[in-house]
């Protein structure tokens, strides 16, 4: 392990990579910043910095019932995907790691396979089936596509979790008479319920931030925000794109803080 | 508080378990008595943990039984086994105060407000840690934590206690302190009580009984004093305290070692090669060579020509390393009372060595 | 100890009855994957596999391999898969490039600082591609910052092409995968001891030589996970091409897209889809054999 003692080389000498590290960083954070001082922008050109100050193109993206519908799509399939991912992943971590699963090695790789395969595959493939299920454009044919996609984060978090627990506190408390269940919700859920919480806030933006299955599956009156988005970005840069991005970046470092907060505390 | 009432036996039969192909116990039978504190004693990878998991129900067996007071509970899960388990990292809830932890049984068994408080309160008072119940599990220490998590594991009463190495986290002082108040505590409840270790001396201190353990299976069930005097294995002669092993040859229902006979305690061996088993502090400094010990062979006692090789002082006692005729190793230990040290022998220095037949074990030599 | 033939507890005492409940128990922990799989089996596995097999067939509804005779004699598909590759590798070189020296940075920052710094490659990395990929449009457009900027510089008279072109998608690609690349490679140089280093300069190696013969070997599985991750997520990537590439740089992703949506053409996207998905699968395997070897080559040095 590294530890903060250091090696016997100067930061003097290493002033080139801190450097080179400091401008990676910053090509990293600086594009996704840059949109947040144009949003307040007074002009329809996207100048930075800009020389009006305004709100209007907040009121564009609120007033507009496009936008606040499409908005409102993705909200409830986040939520219920929330809702759906979380126990299926959570029930599918605990089973992985008991040990006492069968195949558990290929029922990891299929749990998480949604990490891997090429999502567009998976775009084409729902829109295929969907469509003789009569499931496009339909929430409930978001929420199933957008769950299957939110599962391995919460399986993948919630097994780290399991990680650093100790399995002998759940052992222990069933010799003391709690059935297996009992001794899960009492005991081992209280202990990992912040990877939990961090894999179901993982599954919410991983659905309100997908893009290309949507594109493929969303339409109509179920129009997700991000394939609002995508089209808008097709024909033309409004800066209401700059204030809903501005939205979207909060939302991002709302959650993440909320994981973050959750995640060091055990 | 007196578990003792029901206190039954444990009787396992034919106990396999095997982890992939690899075999962790083999067969084992073991009987625990009523209200009996039995130790399986054995070093890593022994399968004395496993063997500790099958009975509270964690591992499942390939095969076997457990009856524990007449009722077979081999294929119950671990919450109907009604057995206290003290772990060897305590796994207290960290969630919880030291009230909420110990209550936790009742709770499970839906027991009254009033009367999860009483018993609580009770069995605080008998672990020692009156007042201590609203503390946070983090704020206690090594010892009371041990204290805590055995309170859990006893205040339900169950039929059995199991603990695994339940005191190997603590340090010397109080491991040791510990294992005088375990030992107390289990007399005056009188739970039967299964303790698993790798500290043979731990296991000396406190059990009734101690099976000692290897390759999965138990190589000799004993009260501590018969294991230690009397070893049926090279293994335990090794692992309980230490041992010189001498290569004898046994023939015509007689023991021979450089020729000569050699009078032992065990019954007439069968032909062959074996290892007497003598312990350092049972070999003594002979008088001929002008020292405490009488030197007349006899029908009891036999009498070893060596040469002294290092005496290594040690304060209380010294040891003593010598070379017998063929080259042989001995070593022995003896307190350093004045009559000794006055007559004690130099490296070099022939000498000859006492030892009696009660104290001349044979064993089969295994490699 | 007397050996019992029921050693190996195969007709040992409750042999059937531990057995039986073993399974029950199996099949209880089965039951709680179970909504997991079924999802994947259905939203996944399903219509990928009714994809495979729609791509056997022909127009006319014959079994045939001419969805993927495709590939190898229309010139349009031919370049396709050039320019992906182009990009695959452009960007992953790309990536490692400027993620290795940031990774090793903040491997070697306190941990405060470093995981300050970590910040801002996660942040990213959770933030909707979408929202850079518009960033970095608004950055790089005809009209965008920098074209104004340097003409307000004087600089330039005419804006530079930046977006819109095979320049703005690998611009705007390296930024969305490099923390693909960084998050594996830091998380493998935490766990390379510091006494290495220490040991190999007490031995007399100066900092460079450190570096390159102790730290950068070890650092090499770490480089190799990220580097397959970031390969593969560029082979189908879809979302910054198919906005920063102006029509005129088309991905594997762009022409599944295409011939499913545009041309309604089932049996030739789907070909498209399998062929991409074999890639992804055998770069993985390929992956993770050749870690095995590297791995077992690394120690046996020693």
């Amino acid at each position: 392990m590294n530890d903060d003692i250091g090696l016997p080389i100067s930061h003097w000498r290493r002033l080139w990579l801190y450097g080179v590290g400091a401008l990676v960083l910053l090509f990293l954070i600086v594009p996704s910043l840059i949109i947040v001082p144009m949003s307040f922008s007074g002009s329809t050109l996207l100048q930075f910095p800009p020389e009006s100050w305004s709100l209007r193109w907040y009121e564009a993206y609120f007033q507009s019932i496009e936008w606040r519908d499409a908005t409102v799509v993705s909200l409830k399939a986040a939520v219920l995907t929330t809702v759906f991912a979380t126990p299926i992943g959570t029930a599918a971590a605990y089973a992985l790691n008991s040990g006492a699963l069968r195949l558990a090695g290929f029922i990891n790789v299929v749990l998480t396979a949604s990490l891997i395969i090429p999502v567009i595959l998976i775009g084409i493939g729902t829109f295929f089936l969907y469509a003789r299920l009569g499931l496009n454009n339909t929430l409930t044919g978001l929420v199933l596509a957008h769950t299957v996609q939110a599962v391995p984060l919460v399986v993948l978090t919630v097994l780290s979790g399991f990680r650093s627990y100790d399995m002998n506190q759940e052992r222990v408390a069933r010799s003391l008479g709690a059935g297996r269940f009992a001794a899960f919700w009492q005991v081992t859920m209280p202990q990992i319920r912040f990877s939990i919480v961090s894999g179901a806030l993982f599954a919410f933006i991983t659905s309100f931030d997908e893009v290309v299955v949507s594109l493929f599956i969303s339409g109509g009156e179920t129009t997700t925000l991000t394939r609002r988005m995508f089209s808008a970005l097709r024909d033309q840069i409004d800066p209401t794109i700059a204030a809903i991005s501005t939205c979207l970046i909060v939302l991002s470092i709302v959650l993440l803080s909320a994981a973050q907060l959750f995640g060091r505390r055990r | 508080m007196s578990i003792a009432r029901s206190a039954p036996p444990i009787n396992i039969r034919g106990i396999a378990k095997r982890f992939g192909s690899v075999p962790v116990l083999s067969d084992l039978d073991l009987d625990v008595a009523s209200g009996e504190f039995l130790t399986l004693l054995g070093p890593s990878g022994s399968g004395k943990t496993t063997l500790l998991m099958i009975l509270a129900g964690f591992v499942r067996a390939n095969a076997g039984s457990i009856d524990i007071g007449g009722e077979e509970v081999i294929t119950k899960p671990p919450h109907k086994r009604n057995i206290g388990m003290v772990f060897q990292n305590y796994a207290l809830f960290p969630h919880m105060n030291v009230f909420h932890n110990i209550a936790f049984p009742l709770k499970q068994r839906r027991t009254s407000a009033a009367e999860t408080a009483e018993r609580v309160e009770r069995v605080l008072d008998l672990v020692q840690l009156q007042g201590l119940a609203d503390r946070r599990v983090d704020q206690l220490s090594g010892g009371q934590r041990q204290r805590v998590a055995l309170a859990r594991a006893i205040v339900f009463e169950p039929r059995i206690v199991l603990m695994d190495e339940p005191l190997s986290a603590l340090d010397k002082g109080l491991r040791e302190h510990m294992q005088i108040e375990l030992r107390s505590l289990h007399r005056r409840l009188g739970m039967t009580t299964v303790y698993v270790t790798h500290d043979q001396r731990e296991a000396i201190t406190m059990s009734d009984r101690i099976a000692v353990m290897n390759k999965g299976r138990i190589e000799q069930l004993d009260q501590p004093e018969t294991l230690y005097a009397r070893p049926r294995t090279k293994f335990v002669a090794g692992f309980i305290g230490e041992s010189n092993f001498i290569p004898v040859e046994c023939r015509d229902g007689s023991v021979w070692y450089a020729g000569k006979k050699v009078h032992t305690a065990s019954p007439s061996p069968p032909s062959g090669r074996h290892l007497l088993v003598v312990r350092p502090e049972r070999v003594r400094l002979a008088v001929d060579a002008g020292l405490v010990a009488d030197a007349r062979p006899g029908a009891n006692a036999n009498i070893l020509d060596a040469t002294v090789r290092d005496i290594v002082y040690q304060g209380d006692s010294f040891i003593c390393y010598a070379n017998l005729a063929d080259g042989q190793q001995i070593a022995l230990r003896d307190y350093c009372r004045s009559d000794v040290l006055a007559r004690l022998p130099v490296a070099g220095q022939p000498v000859r060595l006492r030892v009696d037949a009660e104290d001349a074990i044979l064993v089969a030599d295994e490699t | 100890m007397s050996v019992r033939p029921a050693e190996f507890g195969s007709h040992g005492l409750n042999a059937g009855a531990l057995r039986a409940d073993a399974r029950r128990e199996s099949l209880g922990l089965l039951g709680l994957c179970s909504p997991g799989l079924a999802l994947v089996g259905i939203i996944i596995v399903l219509p990928i596999g009714w994809l495979f097999w729609l791509s056997l067939f022909d127009e006319s509804g014959q079994l045939s391999g001419a969805n993927y005779a495709r590939f190898v004699e229309q010139a349009s598909y031919i370049r396709t898969f050039i320019t992906t590759f182009e990009v695959a590798f452009l960007v992953t070189g790309l990536c490692g490039l400027i993620g290795y020296p940031l990774a090793y940075m903040l491997s070697q920052l306190p941990r405060r600082a470093a995981s300050i710094c970590l910040i801002f490659v996660v942040l990213p990395f959770w933030t909707s591609v979408l929202v850079r990929t518009y960033a970095w449009l608004v950055i790089l457009q005809r009209k965008g910052l920098v074209n104004t900027w340097l003409i307000d510089l004087g600089l330039i008279s005419q804006p530079l092409p930046l977006a819109h072109n095979f320049a703005g998608v690998i611009i705007g690609m390296t930024h969305i995968m490099l923390p693909f690349l960084v998050l594996p490679l830091y998380a493998s140089m935490k766990t390379i001891d510091a006494d290495y280093l220490r040991a190999a300069m007490n031995l007399g190696a100066p900092p460079t030589a450190t570096f390159w013969q102790v730290f950068f070997p070890l650092s090499l599985p770490g480089l190799a996970a990220g580097v397959v991750i970031v390969f593969i997520l560029c082979l189908g990537f879809f979302v910054t091409p198919a906005l920063m590439g102006g029509g005129k740089v088309i991905m594997w992703a762009m022409r599944m897209e295409q011939t499913t949506s545009l041309y309604s053409n089932w049996g030739a996207g789907s070909a498209l889809g399998v062929v991409l998905l074999a890639v992804t699968l055998g770069l993985l395997g390929l992956f993770r054999w050749l870690l095995g070897a590297r791995a077992a080559n690394v120690w046996g040095a020693r």
